[in-house]
């Protein structure tokens, strides 16, 4: 079983983003299981949400303490919340941030940086993050295939909204593996 | 067909094919996004419902009941506070023998206030006649429904029924849900045949006055219909199995309990976890299983007794506490074993949502194996100062 945590502010879609990433792995045929933390949801207040992916049915109903993966949506973020807390070694971390970070990542776990907020802008015209990163998350975890995302996000949002969305993804999926 | 969905939608879409025919609710945390989507079904008449909007869930289910005693095929769901509310009308539903089902996603109950996910609504309505299904996934969910309403407008139960599904931790999960199709439905929940109902032309009345002469009998005539249940249950869980390929004929399920030495005992979502945690302690050589109460009301008495025989110590998982005195199941537990001297302890745990992982279901099967029980698991020294 692998597991992702999504480290988020309230109204960033952190929440979506688990859901849409467990449908894509569905798609894909594994098991999968997304849950929020269950907190009371206020704008930019810090929220997590869960996925897990398994070759079997998945029955844990824990939160997640020890990820393989996790998103930061916000870089801001890290000052306040241990977001690295529990990352496994060899782990990966996809944070969102437009400067170069300065701060001491824990020994043994991948980071990837991308301005998810830029590209976000660019094909959103808003700020929000969650697909992209859901991109960002495909090309360097190889969970979920960019296709099956396509379609998971296409079952959310309709028309244009949904394609702007999916540009968004495949953008931050082609740095990702240009990065790598 | 295995689809991904919320565990609020799965439940929504499952009550949607057992064909209700009066839904009334009222939107509460967490359980909204079920009638959400049900409201959503009704409007788009994708089921052939009428959907009354009350503003209370006394209303709700005061209106649920009128239009069961009229004959229809009813639904309501609820949570925490919402069913405190409706506390006097479940005792009138049982007691008119009406075949109501609704779906609990539990919550804990203030004061404080919690959104989060305990038993203790529920539990708390223990004596209201009742039958009480705790699920432990969305599939179980989904399908406890139709075993709810097939049992409880059987004519030799006539009671209705909770189905309890943990809120937030299986509400709000997406995971992997099997749906059974409209027509599967329809030949597992046929048309509701009401034994009495409210007719102009042929008139009765339901729930009046019972004098001292009578009013115990009706009690006893309850107890009777929770006793058929008990058998009844399993029957139909044994006619789903034969039809859909999941079992749910036994009012409780064993797992790897056959060679268990502590056995541990629980209803409802944490059961996955528990499962998981049995698994890692039997790898390091634990001979340790679980007892998973699908039934709390009727008490599956016999089958607790059979599961838990062969072990030598039970730890029981409270989501719940009887305040002053212990955990509903773990005094259920006690009494189905009265007199075997095998010890039961108890553990109030996750009330209000506090998180349960695998090495916390360890530590209290190491407490329970250490004869330490009757505590409240987890408890902050910090915060108690």
């Amino acid at each position: 079983m692998r597991e992702l945590r999504i480290h988020g502010r309230g109204g960033q879609g952190s929440v979506t983003a688990a859901e849409l990433i467990a449908v894509a792995a569905f798609e894909g045929g594994m098991f999968a299981q997304a849950f929020p933390a269950f907190g009371v949801e206020r704008r930019g207040a810090p929220v997590q949400a869960f996925v897990r992916f398994d070759n079997q049915k998945i029955r844990l109903r824990s939160q997640i303490y020890e990820p393989d993966y996790i998103i930061v949506q916000d870089s801001t973020l890290i000052r306040d919340v241990n977001v690295f807390q529990g990352l496994k070694e060899g782990g990966i971390a996809i944070i969102n941030t437009e400067k170069a970070l300065t701060y001491p990542f824990p020994k043994g776990v991948k980071v990837i940086t991308i301005d998810a907020t830029s590209i976000a802008l660019k094909t959103l015209g808003m700020p929000i993050t969650n697909t992209t990163l859901m991109g960002a998350f495909a090309a360097a975890s190889g969970e979920i295939k960019l296709e099956a995302l396509e379609d998971a996000v296409r079952r959310r949002f309709k028309g244009e909204l949904a394609e702007k969305n999916i540009a968004a993804a495949k953008e931050a999926y082609r740095f990702v593996k240009e990065a790598s | 067909m295995l689809e991904i969905m919320e565990g609020s939608h799965a439940v929504a879409e499952s009550v949607g094919l057992c064909r209700p025919q009066v839904i009334a609710a009222y939107p509460i945390t967490p359980q909204t996004h079920i009638v959400e989507a049900l409201a959503e079904m009704v409007a788009n008449c994708t089921i052939d419902a009428e959907y009354i909007t009350v503003e209370s869930e006394f209303s709700a289910l005061s209106a649920c009941l009128g239009a069961s005693a009229a004959g229809s095929r009813v639904y309501s769901a609820t949570t925490s506070q919402g069913l405190a509310l409706m506390f006097e009308v479940c005792f009138n539903c049982a007691g008119m023998r009406l075949p109501v089902v609704m779906t609990i996603v539990n919550r804990a109950l203030g004061a404080p206030l919690s959104i989060w996910n305990d038993h203790q609504d529920s539990v708390s309505l223990r004596d209201s006649g009742w039958m009480q299904l705790y699920a432990e996934d969305n599939q179980e969910a989904t399908d406890l429904h139709y075993i709810a309403y097939r049992v409880s407008e059987d004519h030799r139960v006539l009671l209705p029924s909770f189905v309890c599904f943990d809120g937030f931790i299986l509400s709000h999960t997406y995971e992997p849900v099997d749906m059974i199709t409209q027509e599967q439905a329809d030949s597992y929940v046929p048309a509701f045949k009401p034994y009495h109902r409210l007719d102009a032309d042929d008139p009765i009345s339901f729930g009046l006055f019972a004098s001292p002469d009578y009013y115990m009998e009706f009690r006893y005539a309850i107890d009777q219909a929770m006793n058929q249940a008990r058998s009844v249950l399993p029957e139909a869980g044994r006619v789903f199995s034969e039809m859909f390929g999941r079992d749910y004929s036994g009012l409780v399920e064993e797992y790897r309990l056959e060679d268990a030495d502590c056995a541990i005992v629980a209803m409802g979502s944490i059961c996955g976890t528990v499962k998981d945690a049995v698994d890692e302690m039997r790898n390091d050589g634990k001979k340790v299983g679980l007892l998973k109460l699908r039934a709390f009301r009727p008490f599956p008495v016999k089958e607790v007794q059979k599961a838990l025989s062969g072990v030598s110590t039970v730890a029981v998982l409270d989501k719940n506490i009887s305040l002053g005195s212990k955990g509903a199941v773990a005094l259920e537990i006690r009494d189905a074993l009265y007199g075997s001297q095998i010890p039961v302890h108890d553990y109030i745990i996750a009330l209000g949502g506090r998180d349960v992982r695998r090495k916390d279901i360890a530590a209290v099967v190491a407490s329970a194996e250490a004869g330490k029980g009757d505590i409240f698991y987890g408890l902050r020294e910090e915060v108690l100062k």
